[in-house]
């Protein structure tokens, strides 16, 4: 119940971070456009990746309810590599718009841009450092009660920060300014 | 609350571990959601003309609840934790509301 709460209150916090987004997206005084620096393709195959990782974590939890933990380990860590990937590539893509001469402070569309986007990345990178204690966790065999819940559970969250990039993907990328 | 509903309740939220995926039927659900994804891609290549928003903001919105509905299980899980989830949600919208009409009116 924590968890949906915990969802639920997250839910307001990127929709906040999202409106904000929508509402300057527009206010482009200086710097490149989103059309001028976007990477569609490249963009593309991130949201794949993220998207696949959420498969992997079902798989996670799915091996887990079944005990077959060993197969769970693995499924945990391809999530995180995964989820790695993303991040390496959010990175990437944040190394070259600000080459290209969008800083955070450039004008609103960035600053919105910037914040939302970090804000989901960071989210991505928690949940990685999740995964891998978790895998740790059940290979040094130290956890105590359920352990098929406690995947379970990071499993929600590692879906709620792909639901949230599938909101992005449409409304920051795919839809021009 | 009687014994019923509380024990209706209890089996309900013993249930959804039952609910779960199989794990073909998950493989199945992220084709259908990866083809999606393809398909919004596609009109960054392809003009969709008219078509162009409500094809993309559809597909954002079936991808956005079968994610939720499937593999996170909410679809088959407690009332309450429906609630939870979807007051969150329907408090965002309404956030994105009242700030466009601010914007609106004000700006």
């Amino acid at each position: 119940m924590a968890m949906w709460l915990f969802l639920g209150s997250e839910c307001l916090l990127f929709g906040g971070l999202i409106s904000t987004y929508m509402l300057y997206r527009g206010r482009i005084t200086q710097g490149p456009r989103p059309s001028q620096i976007f990477d569609i393709p490249f963009t593309s195959v991130s949201s794949f990746v993220l998207l696949m990782s959420s498969l992997t974590m079902v798989l996670a939890v799915t091996s887990t309810q079944r005990r077959d933990y060993e197969r769970s380990k693995l499924w945990l860590t391809v999530t995180a590599l995964l989820g790695a990937t993303f991040v390496g590539g959010q990175v990437y893509e944040f190394t070259a718009f600000y080459n290209e001469g969008l800083g955070f402070t450039t004008n609103l569309f960035s600053s919105s841009f910037y914040t939302l986007t970090g804000f989901h990345g960071v989210h991505v990178t928690v949940g990685v450092i999740m995964l891998m204690a978790l895998r740790g966790i059940i290979s040094k065999n130290r956890d105590t009660g359920d352990r098929a819940e406690v995947v379970e559970l990071i499993g929600l969250y590692w879906h709620f920060v792909d639901i949230v990039w599938i909101i992005i993907f449409t409304l920051v990328y795919l839809i021009p300014a | 609350m009687d014994a019923t509903t509380t024990a209706t309740d209890t089996v309900q939220q013993g249930d959804s571990h039952e609910h779960g995926l199989s794990d073909a039927m998950a493989i199945k659900i992220a084709l259908i959601l990866a083809a999606m994804t393809a398909l919004e891609v596609s009109t960054y290549y392809v003009d969709f003309g008219a078509f162009f928003l409500p094809v993309l903001i559809i597909l954002m919105i079936v991808k956005f609840f079968t994610v939720v509905s499937y593999f996170m299980h909410l679809k088959f899980e407690h009332q309450m934790f429906k609630l939870l989830f979807y007051t969150g949600l329907g408090l965002a919208l309404f956030v994105y509301f009242v700030a466009l009409a601010t914007f609106k009116f004000f700006n």
